[in-house]
């Protein structure tokens, strides 16, 4: 309990299903490799560590990745011990099941609508995931999932640390996951030009011409900071707070001079009880557009001058993985703190002359003493912005 | 087609969506009891069978359709 009478927040488990690695060693190891060619699939995933035959196949792709993810985060975590009344999901997506909408809009045109799955609607529901995770785990506090775009992983996180801040949950399984790289999305995101023409994930580059789609999904469990010190659990890090705006300015481009994503920055610094002096390395949503990357460099310049913190994109392996990436990001975040290591931002070769900041390139670098802010902007003008930190940090601030 | 002929289609049909072993696939086989399939999983059996069979099956004639051999007669009662 700190003096605020806010409860701490520790991330205990961490499992990742992502195009560079399944499970923590590989995914990190991955970070600072080349990035995968071609489409970003997670081409060497297999549901059947997790999945009978029959539930593999009432189970969309996505929600695959949710319960995989999770498992690996509990199976991580050890031993809880928690009451499952006390126990919740909050676990992301941008779109759900979309593979398999796909698949069943096929069959309703080419044979009808008696032919329509059963299984259709369970499928691709946004709250499959959460749903399955609860179910798997008996888990039954509150379990919800955030959809909004590519911060839904992100913000997942923030309400799922508030559950256990506030007294509602001692331990939350929390994260995101997406599958959308269907014919139907591919062609959508082609359609809007997000998509990079020439297929290489650049952030914050000159020549960064979109983002590269991608696939996956990152779980953490989040634990009420006393019981994960009794029960000897390894802490990864602490989660200390975070923040959720909006831009309320258009549908897809971000505010000018990344005017939401400053604000969203400060309000997640505030709640974690932290100052911009604090921050020793950010996280960054980096997707790669020309439009996201300039935007949110201006809001980082502008929060911590130059060149600020120590900077990473880690898009330019992994691909925007939409409603997965701030969890894959969180996940990262998690190992960034317990190894000390940031891994570097594959792909960028030339920084944009207007971008004044210290990025990691090349291979990782030592991470600073200090917090980790870990940013995620949707389309919708959802902004969403996670504090970590080592465990025990404190604040150079006055009265922390 | 004969009623073994028959009964090995609505089998495949069976093992396919239920995943479960041909030998559990008998006429006394209850769905929830024996076969852990749920009422959407009957439905889907329902449909690879007016497929297979290229039958139509209404969802009130389900009612009180517990079991392979209940599921078997109504089939068989279609195709004559």
């Amino acid at each position: 309990m700190t003096v605020s009478g806010r409860r701490r927040v520790a991330v205990t488990g961490v499992g990742v299903v992502s195009c560079c690695g399944i499970g923590n060693d590989a995914f990190f190891a991955g970070l600072s490799a080349a990035a995968p060619l071609g489409e970003h699939r997670v081409h060497d995933f297999d549901p059947s560590p997790w999945f009978d035959v029959k539930q593999a196949r009432r189970a969309d792709r996505f929600q695959q990745f949710s319960v995989a993810s999770a498992q690996m985060a509990l199976d991580d975590a050890g031993d809880l011990g928690v009451d499952p009344a006390r126990a919740g999901v909050i676990f992301g997506t941008g779109v759900g099941g979309l593979e398999t909408l796909q698949q069943q809009i096929t069959v309703l045109v080419e044979k009808g609508p008696r032919r329509v799955s059963p299984f259709l609607v369970p499928m691709i529901m946004g709250n499959a995931g959460a749903a399955a995770i609860s179910m798997r785990f008996g888990w039954r506090g509150p379990c919800e999932t955030v959809v909004t775009a590519c911060a839904a992983g992100t913000q997942s996180i923030g309400n799922a640390a508030r559950l256990i801040q506030s007294g509602r949950c001692d331990a939350v399984m929390t994260g995101g996951a997406e599958a959308a790289m269907a014919g139907i999305g591919i062609a959508a995101f082609t359609n809007m030009t997000a998509l990079s023409s020439s297929g290489v994930s650049r952030p914050f580059d000159r020549r960064r011409d979109g983002f590269v789609i991608a696939e996956g999904g990152a779980a953490l469990l989040l634990e009420e900071l006393d019981r994960a010190v009794d029960r000897g659990a390894h802490i990864y890090a602490e989660v200390l707070g975070s923040a959720s705006t909006a831009d309320a300015h258009h549908i897809t481009a971000p505010a000018p001079g990344g005017a939401g994503a400053l604000a969203c920055m400060e309000l997640a610094l505030e709640d974690a009880r932290v100052t911009a002096a604090d921050v020793a390395h950010v996280n960054a949503h980096g997707t790669s557009t020309p439009l996201n990357d300039l935007a949110e460099a201006e809001a980082l310049e502008k929060l911590f001058g130059t060149p600020g913190p120590v900077i990473t994109s880690i898009k330019g392996v992994t691909g925007h993985s939409l409603g997965a990436a701030g969890a894959i990001e969180a996940a990262c975040c998690a190992l960034t703190i317990d190894r000390r290591m940031i891994p570097p931002t594959i792909g960028l070769e030339e920084l944009d002359p207007e971008m004044h900041l210290d990025v990691v390139t090349g291979s990782a670098r030592q991470l600073p003493p200090g917090v980790v802010l870990s940013n995620s902007f949707g389309f919708g003008g959802h902004n969403g912005c996670l504090v970590l930190a080592p465990s025990g940090f404190s604040s150079s601030a006055a009265g922390n | 087609m004969d009623n073994e002929a028959a009964f090995d289609k609505f089998k495949s049909c069976a093992v396919e969506v239920l995943q479960v072993p041909a030998e559990k696939i008998t006429l006394e086989a209850k769905f929830t009891d024996d076969l852990e399939a749920d009422s959407l999983e009957v439905v889907e059996l329902v449909m690879a069978l007016e497929e297979a069979f290229d039958i139509t099956v209404e969802e009130s004639e389900l009612d009180g359709v517990d079991t392979i051999g209940q599921a078997f007669d109504l089939v068989t009662s279609k195709i004559g």
